[in-house]
This record gives C-alpha cells, structure tokens and sequence, in this order.
C-alpha cells in the first residue's frame, strides 16, 4: 500500500466541519423534541375509542417502520414538491426526521403506557379526573420513565440516520464531508474524520440524555 | 423523447428490487455468521475478545451505516483494490448486521436463567456442552423473533447502498425520476415496494413474539 494519509488537509476545512457538526445537533435536538410529541400523539391514537382514528395512527407507524429512511426523506422533498408543496432541504430534512422518529417513537410510547397497571387508570378516574387528566398527571410521567432508555436509543439512531439527508443538500455533517472530500479528493480521511465525529455525538447525546433523565425521573 | 408508461417504472423498478434482495441476502447471512462470532467472543470468560466485542459493537452502533459504507467503499480502493458498489456495499452491511445480531443474540443467551447453568454444571457438562445442549437451544427460541425482526433493519439499510452507486431499488426510483420527472408516483411506488418486502417480515417477527410468550406464560 503506497499512500500516506494526510488528515491535515481534512482539518484544514475545520470551519466548515463544525458548521456541519452543529447543524447535524441542532437538526438531532429538534427532532428529538418534535418527535416525542408526534409519538405521544400517535400513542394516544392507537388507544383512542375512535376506529378510523386507531387504523390511521397503525397506518402510519407500520408505512413509517417497514420503509427506508432515505426513501421517505425523497418521498417528501420531490414527491410533494411535484404535488405543489415546495420545501427547502432543511425543512424537508426535519420534517422527515420528525415523521420518522414519531412513528417509532408511537410504539414505544404506547408501549409505556400499556405498562402502566389498570389501577392508575380506576384511582385516577375514581378522584373525578377526565380521562385526559388521568392521562396527563397520572400515567404519562411514570410511562415515560419506563420507557426512558428505548427512547433515548431510538433518538441516536434518528441522530446517526441524519447523515442520509446530505443527499438532498441539507447541510450538516455529511454534507461537510462531501464538500470537503470534492475539494482535496482526501475520500477516506474525510469520511474517518467524520465517522469519528458521528462516534462522539452518540456517545455525548448519550451522557446528556443520562442527565436529562436524572433530573426528570430523579434517578439515572 | 421515450415515454415511459405506468408498467414500464413498475417493471423496472421489480427489476431492481431483485438486487434489493439479493442484497439484503448477503448482507444477513454474512451478518449472522460474523455476528455468532462476536456474539461468542462478548459472552467469554476471556476479558480480551469480550472488550473487543464490546468495542466492535460499540463503533458499528455508535456511527451512522452511510458512513460505515463510505469508509468500505472509499478505504478498500485505498489499498489498492477496485472495489465494485455490490461488494462494498455487501461488506458494509454485513458489519454492520453482525454488530446487531451479536449484541441480540448476546441478550437471548444471557436471559437464561442462573440456574440452567448451575443445573447443567452440577452434572459435570464441560463449557462446550452446556452451550451446546442446555443454554443455546433454549436461547434460540428466544432469538427467532428479534433476529427475524432485524431482517427488516438490513432490507431498509440496502437502500443507502444507492448512495455509493450500487442500483438496487431506491437509486433505480432516483433514476427513472430523473428520467420522467413522477417524482410523487416513483418514490411512492418504491415505497410501496420496500413495504412489500418488510411488512410480512414485521409480521412474522410479531407472530412469532406472541407464540413464545404464550408458550412461556403457560
């Protein structure tokens, strides 16, 4: 093997990797958040008393599961684009992460609240609550905390799987690395440089989420 | 200029679904072989091949598939070999599974209770043995459902292969879009298509979840 790796040339461009690195955050963050609420939402569907209501919600979680990520995020940004509904790659990026991570994150969700005994439910309607409040101030917060660490893996994934909207020209970490990569040709260096990024992310997303949950469910 | 008709983007596209297939073939099968070993070496006594297991699994897992399939597809040409998109491609997810599988498979032998062992070892089985006819068949009855449900992880991930070169069934959607510009019929049916492949597969995956834990709980 006569080649000599030359990094440098990567880090010469560092500017433009932590435009990315904090685009690929910022993108990760808001999805994370957006995505909760679609799943509680969806959750909340695939129990509601409504049936056309309950197969919608299954619709979506079963389309959403058993299709690829990339394909989705194209559905999106060119199949509704020629249907009228223009988007910017950003936009479109987010969208589909949320729509992704929500489908998901409705199982295990709902999962959660399955966990939660039939007591809860009977006490809490016995004290004259609505069956949202139950919902809200009973169930949600000891559901959510079971199924905590289910749903912080799934957030890093979603996290890792953010690479795959470079293909539309959202700008984040990989899109960094092919721009870099197209300007000193320094493929592999690049792409190490950026799955090492990729590495640290998980594991600093997975320390924050640590803390995140000490403070809420007062354990770790 | 060539119109293309209804049938002929749903040919094509069947067309290259089959490589989707094949694909997902090769990348499951190699992934359960390379997985038994990390498997293996994450459950041994041994603190050496257990961190290295843990290490893999920790990489492959902590960083995303486009990545792992850039750096197979762009590292291999570096020394000097001319790596087709299939195989780079193949090798990729074939990594990648193999992490996942290990890690599955680590938690179905570990979810066998204490006492099998302690059982199995009091009649005087050697290590080999009581893999063999005590822990592993039992913890493969556990497997079969998340292994199955894990299928449709690797079919899904085929389709970044497309982003290397490889036309599988998502880069043959990106290039009849680029052909007749039915963004909205091509990328729904491709999404159709991948749904075919991994619904049945989710299906049995749950089927199969159901039948052992009715079977356990009797």
């Amino acid at each position: 093997m006569n080649y000599t790796f030359h990094f440098a040339d990567v880090f010469a461009y560092g500017d433009l990797l932590l435009r990315g690195l904090w685009l690929t955050i910022l993108l990760s963050a808001v999805s994370t958040v957006l995505g909760l609420i679609v799943g509680i939402a969806g959750a909340l569907g695939r129990n509601s008393e409504i049936a056309p209501v309950r197969w919608l919600a299954g619709a979506y979680v079963e389309l959403i599961r058993n299709t690829p990520f990339i394909v989705q995020l194209f559905f999106l940004y060119f199949g509704l684009a020629q249907m009228g509904l223009k988007m910017t790659a950003g936009q479109a990026a987010l969208l589909a992460m949320v729509v992704n991570l929500g489908a998901y994150a409705t199982e295990i969700v709902r999962a959660g609240i399955e966990a939660i005994s039939k007591g809860q439910w009977e006490a809490g309607l016995s004290l004259a609550m609505t069956r949202w409040q139950v919902f809200r101030h009973v169930v949600l917060l000891p559901a959510l905390e079971k199924i905590y660490p289910a749903l912080t893996s799934q957030f890093i994934i979603v996290m890792l799987g953010s690479s795959v909207v470079s293909q539309i020209s959202a700008e984040e970490l990989t899109f960094a690395g092919n721009f870099i990569q197209s300007r000193n040709f320094r493929s592999f260096e690049v792409y190490f440089v950026i799955t090492g990024l990729y590495l640290l992310l998980s594991l600093g997303f997975r320390q924050v989420f640590r803390l995140i949950g000490k403070r809420v469910f007062g354990k770790g | 200029m060539v119109q293309f008709t209804f049938w002929d983007i749903l040919r094509n596209l069947l067309l290259a679904a089959q490589w989707t297939v094949l694909l997902s073939l090769i990348a499951f099968v190699g992934g359960a072989v390379v997985g038994l070993i990390v498997c293996v070496a994450r459950i041994s006594k041994n603190p050496g091949p257990r961190w290295a297991a843990r290490i893999y699994i920790e990489v492959l897992q902590g960083t995303p598939l486009l990545m792992q399939l850039f750096l197979c597809f762009f590292g291999l040409s570096l020394i000097g070999l001319n790596v087709p998109p299939l195989a780079a491609a193949a090798i990729a997810l074939t990594l990648y599974t193999s992490a996942f599988l290990g890690e599955i498979w680590r938690g179905c032998v570990e979810a066998i209770s204490k006492g099998q062992w302690e059982a199995s070892a009091s009649l005087a089985l050697t290590y080999p043995e009581q893999m063999r006819y005590v822990i592993l068949p039992q913890a493969l009855r556990i497997a079969v459902a998340p292994t199955v449900g894990f299928a449709v992880q690797v079919v899904k991930g085929t389709a970044l292969a497309s982003i290397i070169g490889f036309v599988e069934l998502t880069k043959a959607g990106t290039m009849i879009n680029n052909a007749t510009f039915q963004s909205f019929l091509v990328y729904g049916l491709v999404a159709l298509l991948y749904f075919a492949l991994c619904f049945p597969l989710s299906l049995l995956s749950r089927r199969l979840e159901r039948r052992l834990n009715v079977a356990r709980a009797s």
